[in-house]
């Protein structure tokens, strides 16, 4: 009998090998973060021992983690993939940022628009990602197989019966399928194999002093000189980690001295909230997922 | 019931980090169980998974306090928290307080992990609870005390035998709402068990419950000590659900060939069925060539042995052709390889399941064009008859003939899920529109054999001095294709060429005087024209075909007939009011009075052609016109004569 990540790692692999034999333009989105650090690694499993037949797509906000571009640099060098960076040009002309426009504005026009400036770009018909159906609600309704309009639209009332594992993959000139591999692993899932597997992840899991401030009930770490401080407002060095990675004005840190893998998974074993929830994106609105990703965000 | 959290606070609390491994350990030996919940509207499927993931303890407390918010917004039990909430994560479900498309959730107990997709009631959504159905091993039917067994509990029923589950629980919900009375839920039992008798299950456990309270889901109810069942978490965490494919011969469909240089040549793929060791002698299915398994390769080191539901690479001992949609095999075992099958259908699509209509069949990994040949029957949910039916409609059940252009390989359904399986898509709009499992193959397949003949197509097209043609005229009634056709059959006749015009009224005096106009039998009316100028066409004739032909999907088998560069569509592009005001048969005013049914243009669509290669625009010109501009087409064609394929004979 094969365990359960054994289940998952293959079913993981099976999607990807789909995806290589009826798309004739794949990418896989790679957000530097732990679910992508294990879909990278599942790339390499699937294909080896050739190298994944598609290149890896960042598309960078520019108010990223510099821990995660750094990291996400060594990795290409490491692994030798083909890394590439799309940044929407515009938005950084019209000086978008996450203090002045809202977590809102910013992430439409840094992440959804800059994914699709990037999609439309290249051409590619089948974009990988990473996302997982135990997220959140609206992605624990969507198919592996996603079928996209020529405008990345999602219409989540009419989705293709996703029947066994025979994916329907056919699609029409300018459409496009997302394609999720680890739809059907929990974030435990994530960590037991990073930890299985020594999948190497950014270091911003990890509990470590970390300069950080109290705003809007969430800790913000100060990552670099753009975040300006409010009045009341005071930088402290705390002992804090990262449950997800994002932009950095718009992700949460938990007080923490997890410093091991081991630790980190026994304290998401005890944790009382949901991962999403250091995430400021995912509140501005009730079904605010959902109308993102109807537009063409991951 | 303990949940997860609270074992490894303890454990950790006891021993520090070294018993997260420990208990990771523990946890990667726990079995995984997928099951749905499904049944009728309102039978409460989303508040039984949300009382599970509740009790169970997989709720956070951040979305516990977003679930009262909602609640007090959309909920629909008062000052209570709705759990339906929880599952149904689209904003048009929660506002409608429906399902509508399968939600998928995680949780564990400490025996057992668990996949749940929760399934929408609605007839509307079938397609979807299928889609949940399809990966699951056992299903939860909910009944509603008050209701007992509705036409959509036994419609999900019988879609759920057929996609192979073996094992149901009847959860009798809503036991508070009938005073928790044990004749009811014994007679709702034995209703559901006389009719699911036939439906092949291995188990049916009736369990009586309430949702909504809790009694009976994860704790025994103090409120039915007439009861001694199990509860319905003890009884999913013990349920046997055996891994059969681990014990059927071995198959691989091949996925993938990897070939990163001249030294490796792997087939990757997923293992169907069985297992497979270093040395095996395997069997390529659609060429019976043999060879020997010489690696199992993984990025984690090669292997001595893979067994079913393991994604590896294999490389053989001998250079064999091999591609996507074949499959490796064991020799003594091998599965069918046949171009027609018998198989049950279940069809999703708002357009009907039309018998010689043409689709997409994709199998596990193989695609080839297929048609249904025959439709045997319809059946019906209710009772079980087998009805006569030209056509299926959405959501219906049927048993069908298929034929496919090429051979796919297979084995029954009812042998092995894995490979007995298809899905049909729609040549135009790419939607997945019916999802088959394979009864049988049909032997006179295997018996008709091609019968090569010494003179072919080119012969008797070089004879007669031209390269053969069909130019398929379509447009609505009126549009001057008759016309048309007529006048360039004249000029072509005049000049020496050999050619037929099939008339699409004067075909229905003869070979298509059984069929009428509903949209089944406009299908198998072009089927049988297009097969005709097939035959036409490889007698070395230049064919003429005018008909009204509507639907681009009959429009494109045709043109998948013929050989490349052989059909020539022909668009006679008149609009609408200009065909109605010419009117030469009268058939449009009486169409538009309603006396005549099914007239395209009317009451039933006309799709047009988006690229003919030759388009008509009638309004303004005279017919004379028009065969000019066909007359100076075939011109140009045949001075490019390098392109003639003949393609071998039919």
């Amino acid at each position: 009998m094969l365990t359960h990540l054994q289940r998952l790692e293959a079913e993981s692999i099976h999607i990807f090998r789909e995806v290589a034999a009826n798309f004739s333009k794949p990418v896989m989105l790679y957000s530097v973060g732990k679910d992508s650090s294990v879909l990278m690694h599942l790339a390499m499993k699937a294909f080896y021992p050739a190298k994944p037949p598609f290149p890896f797509l960042h598309v960078d906000t520019t108010w990223k983690f510099r821990e995660m571009i750094a990291f996400r640099d060594e990795m290409a060098k490491k692994l030798g993939f083909d890394l590439l960076v799309h940044i929407n040009e515009e938005g950084v002309r019209d000086g978008i940022n996450p203090f002045d426009h809202g977590s809102n504005t910013h992430t439409h026009i840094m992440k959804t628009v800059g994914l699709r400036q990037a999609l439309d770009k290249y051409g590619f018909d089948a974009a990988l990602g990473g996302a997982r159906r135990d997220e959140e609600k609206s992605r624990a309704k969507e198919r592996i197989f996603s079928f996209r309009n020529a405008s990345h639209a999602w219409d989540p009332k009419s989705q293709r019966p996703e029947m066994w594992n025979i994916y329907n993959t056919r699609i029409s000139a300018g459409e496009s399928i997302r394609v999720f591999p680890l739809s059907n692993w929990t974030e435990l899932d994530i960590w037991q194999y990073i930890l299985q597997e020594d999948i190497p992840i950014v270091p911003l899991y990890f509990a470590r002093p970390r300069p950080v401030v109290e705003r809007d009930g969430m800790l913000i770490m100060k990552d670099d000189e753009r975040m300006k401080l409010r009045p009341g407002e005071r930088v402290e060095n705390r002992m804090v980690r990262f449950r997800t990675l994002g932009c950095y004005p718009l992700t949460g840190a938990i007080e923490s001295d997890a410093d091991t893998l081991e630790a980190i998974v026994g304290e998401m074993l005890t944790a009382r909230t949901s991962e999403r929830q250091g995430r400021l994106i995912d509140r501005d609105e009730a079904g605010s997922m959902e109308k993102k990703k109807r537009e063409g965000y991951f | 019931m303990r949940s997860t959290a609270e074992t490894l606070s303890e454990a950790r609390t006891a021993a520090g980090t070294d018993s997260v491994r420990d208990y990771l350990l523990a946890q990667e030996k726990k079995s995984l169980l997928r099951f749905l919940t499904c049944g009728s509207v309102d039978d409460g499927k989303s508040t039984l998974i949300g009382r599970l993931l509740s009790d169970t303890r997989q709720i956070f407390e951040d979305q516990l306090a977003a679930l009262e918010r909602d609640s007090r917004k959309h909920g629909t039990t008062g000052e209570e928290v709705d759990f339906a909430l929880l599952v149904d994560g689209l904003e048009a479900e929660r506002e409608q307080g429906i399902t509508i498309d399968v939600a998928y959730r995680f949780f564990a107990t400490p025996k057992r992990k668990f996949i749940v997709a929760d399934t929408p009631g609605h007839e509307q959504y079938t397609r979807n609870m299928a889609t949940g159905a399809s990966t699951a091993d056992l299903a939860i039917v909910l009944v509603d005390a008050r209701q007992g067994v509705l036409r959509q509990t036994r419609r999900h029923s019988i879609i759920a035998s057929l996609l192979g589950i073996r094992h149901i629980v009847v959860a009798v919900n809503k036991i508070d709402l009938v005073g928790f009375d044990e004749a009811v839920f014994a007679k709702i039992a034995e209703d559901y068990r006389a009719f699911a008798a036939d439906l092949g299950f291995k188990s049916i456990v009736p369990i009586p419950l309430s949702a909504r309270y809790g009694d009976n889901v994860t704790a025994r109810s103090p409120r039915m000590n007439w009861y001694a069942g199990p509860t319905l978490i003890g009884h999913l965490e013990t349920v046997a659900v055996e891994d059969e494919a681990l014990a059927l011969p071995f198959r691989f469909p091949v996925q993938y060939v990897n070939r990163p240089n001249l030294d490796f040549r792997g087939f990757a793929g997923t293992i169907a069925s069985g297992s497979v060791a270093e040395g095996d002698e395997i069997v390529v299915a659609k060429s019976g060539t043999s060879a020997r398994v010489k690696r199992i390769v993984t990025r984690d080191g090669d292997l001595k042995e893979a067994m079913a539901g393991q994604a590896v690479t294999l490389v053989l001992d001998e250079e064999i052709e091999v591609s996507r949609g074949n499959m490796l095999v064991a020799a003594a075992a091998r599965p069918q390889v046949a171009d027609q099958f018998a198989a049950n259908i279940v069809w999703f699509d708002e357009q009907a399941l039309l018998p010689g209509r043409s689709y997409i069949l994709r199998t596990a990994t193989d695609q080839a064009s297929a048609t249904v040949s025959e439709l045997k029957h319809r059946l019906n949910v209710n009772d079980f008859a087998h009805e006569a039916a030209k056509s299926l409609a959405m959501n219906e059940v049927g048993v069908v003939s298929i034929a496919t252009r090429a051979p796919v390989v297979f084995d029954p359904f009812a042998q092995n899920r894995a490979t007995g399986a298809f899905i049909l898509v729609d040549r135009i709009t790419n939607a997945t529109v019916g999802a088959g499992m394979i009864l049988h193959p049909l032997r006179r397949a295997e018996n008709i054999h091609w019968q090569s003949l010494d003179v072919g197509k080119r012969a008797r097209a070089d004879m007669k001095n031209q390269r053969p043609a069909v130019l398929w005229f379509t447009g609505l009634s009126g549009s001057g294709k008759s016309t048309i056709a007529n006048l360039l059959e004249k000029k072509l006749h005049a000049t020496g060429r050999h050619t037929y015009l099939l008339d699409g009224d004067n075909v229905r005096h003869g070979l298509n005087r059984d069929l009428g106009f509903t949209d089944a039998d406009r299908v198998e009316n072009i089927r049988r024209v297009a097969e005709v100028a097939k035959l036409m066409a490889d007698a070395g004739l230049i064919v003429i075909v005018s008909f009204i032909s509507p639907f681009k999907a009959e429009r494109r088998m045709a043109r998948e007939l013929m050989v490349g560069g052989e059909f020539v569509e022909v668009f006679v592009d008149t609009p609408f009011e200009e065909c109605a005001r010419r009117d030469p048969k009268g058939l449009y005013a009486r169409a538009l009075k309603g006396e005549i049914k099914n007239f395209t243009g009317v009451d039933s669509p006309y799709e047009a052609p988006e690229n003919p290669e030759v388009r008509l625009k009638t309004l303004g010109r005279t017919p004379e016109d028009m065969v000019d501009i066909l007359d100076r087409w075939l011109a140009e064609r045949d001075l490019a004569e390098d392109s003639y394929d003949d393609g071998g004979g039919i």
